[in-house]
């Protein structure tokens, strides 16, 4: 095993293109360290990212924000601009693991990870987050939604890196918001989650809207059912009743220890209504 | 596998050791440096025995690697009391007998320390979040939370 620390993309990108074993990129690594622990694997290669120019920095561009792949949740939880324009992203984030976890843990780690549980996604595929990814063939932005494929899998090629996620700056009277439900209070995984985003007209009509559900299905669910059900509409009860019904008819869950199908197409629905009911808030509407 | 030649900080003297490339923080401090306080309950990041704070984060050092260090800033319990001196926490964690067999205590005084230093006021509910990635298993967290906040009014005062 050897561990690096580049200084630069290109070099990272170089060295994980190159190296003939098996290659894990290093941020945070609080899911890559319980992995070599428990010997699910036992890479070849370790790349630690950190030390690459810009990649631990939130920077606030013309276009909105831009999260470098090193940022831990604990340090988007601490920037005032992103709590302030992407609120929902940045309390799905800070609910990650405990403070010592949220230390090291990122969201581009959260995505790759591609757990069908983890918590960022669901908020940052409502926010219509993108990830900038440079690889061997240069650099491509696709739609986070693109990148987790199934459980533990991505669309990521060998010597692919996501150097950051782009979040776009805010329209007027726009809200985002996400809620999970967890037996117990705090730490720990999401059984069913929500994350809805939401940009109103100066009369409190839903223009556009984005709800994605976790946890119910193999990767995280765009439901763009569930943003017609919003979209041309006030929040009333008619159109949360929609909204929670398309939700739990969207969901292809699992049964498991954590909770059946059944429980989890309800509460999907019950998740979907209330973070669309904080969303709505957050831009305004009344 | 080839070692890595790590130079770093450690409770303020700079420290220079040699790791193996997939060998945590927790077992350099243990193992290579002396450095026993710090604890392995899980080696997974969920019990916080093995706390410490790297460039003034807390983390679980069973969750970095030892060659991660290189050219940072680590503390650990041992640099937590001025000599003979307790720090605070320390000291109201003996008065308020806020442990028993010990094992998760470096943790929690670690954690608490972090806690005070960015919210010296906390809440009753602001602790047990805070301190919600500690976990003990023998006094209940009750003596733990009143010690913190006694330490706080204490340190607070001085």
């Amino acid at each position: 095993m050897r561990y690096i620390r580049p200084l630069s993309m290109e070099d990272a990108v170089g060295q994980l293109a190159g190296s003939p074993g098996t290659a894990a990129i290093l941020a945070g690594g609080s899911d890559l360290l319980v992995r070599m622990k428990g010997g699910f694997i036992e890479p070849d290669l370790i790349v630690d990212i950190k030390a690459i120019d810009g990649l631990g920095e939130i920077r606030e561009t013309a276009e909105g924000f831009s999260i470098g792949a090193a940022v831990s949740c604990a340090l988007m939880g601490e920037s005032a601009a992103l709590n302030r324009e992407w609120p929902g992203v940045v309390e799905a984030a800070k609910l990650i693991g405990s403070k010592q976890v949220q230390g090291r843990c990122t969201i581009v780690g959260n995505l790759c990870n591609a757990s069908p549980a983890a918590d960022s996604v669901p908020a940052l595929v409502a926010a219509g987050a993108r990830a900038l990814i440079v690889g061997p063939g240069g650099r491509r932005t696709v739609a986070v939604e693109a990148v987790p494929t199934g459980p533990g899998k991505t669309s990521l090629a060998k010597g692919e890196i996501i150097e950051a996620i782009l979040l776009d700056r805010r329209a007027p009277r726009s809200g985002d918001a996400y809620l999970r439900f967890i037996p117990r209070t705090e730490m720990d995984i999401a059984v069913v989650s929500a994350g809805v985003n939401l940009t109103l007209d100066e009369h409190g009509v839903v223009k556009s809207a984005r709800v994605a559900l976790g946890a119910v299905a193999p990767t995280v669910l765009l439901v763009e059912e569930a943003a017609e059900a919003l979209i041309g509409r006030k929040l009333d009860e008619a159109a949360l009743e929609r909204l929670g019904k398309v939700c739990s008819g969207a969901c292809r869950p699992i049964d498991d220890k954590r909770g059946t199908v059944e429980f989890r197409r309800k509460v999907a629905g019950v998740l979907a209504r209330r973070a669309a009911t904080t969303a709505y808030a957050r831009a305004g509407g009344k | 596998m080839a070692a890595i030649a790590v130079s770093t900080t450690i409770n303020g003297d700079n420290v220079e050791y040699l790791c193996q490339p997939d060998e945590t923080l927790l077992d350099v401090l243990r193992d290579r440096l002396g450095l026993t306080g710090a604890k392995e309950g899980c080696g997974t990041g969920d019990c916080g025995a093995c706390s410490i704070i790297l460039d003034d984060r807390l983390v679980c050092s069973c969750l970095v690697l030892g060659a991660e260090t290189e050219g940072r800033r680590v503390e650990t319990i041992e640099g937590m009391a001025h000599g003979d001196r307790l720090h605070p926490l320390q000291q109201k964690f003996l008065e308020h007998a806020a442990l028993q067999c010990g094992v998760c205590t470096p943790g929690f005084l670690i954690a608490a320390k972090d806690l005070l230093a960015k919210n010296p006021d906390p809440t009753e509910e602001e602790i047990r979040f805070g301190l919600a990635g500690n976990l003990c298993r023998c006094t209940g967290y009750d003596k733990i939370v009143r010690a913190v906040q006694d330490a706080a009014s204490v340190m607070k005062g001085a």
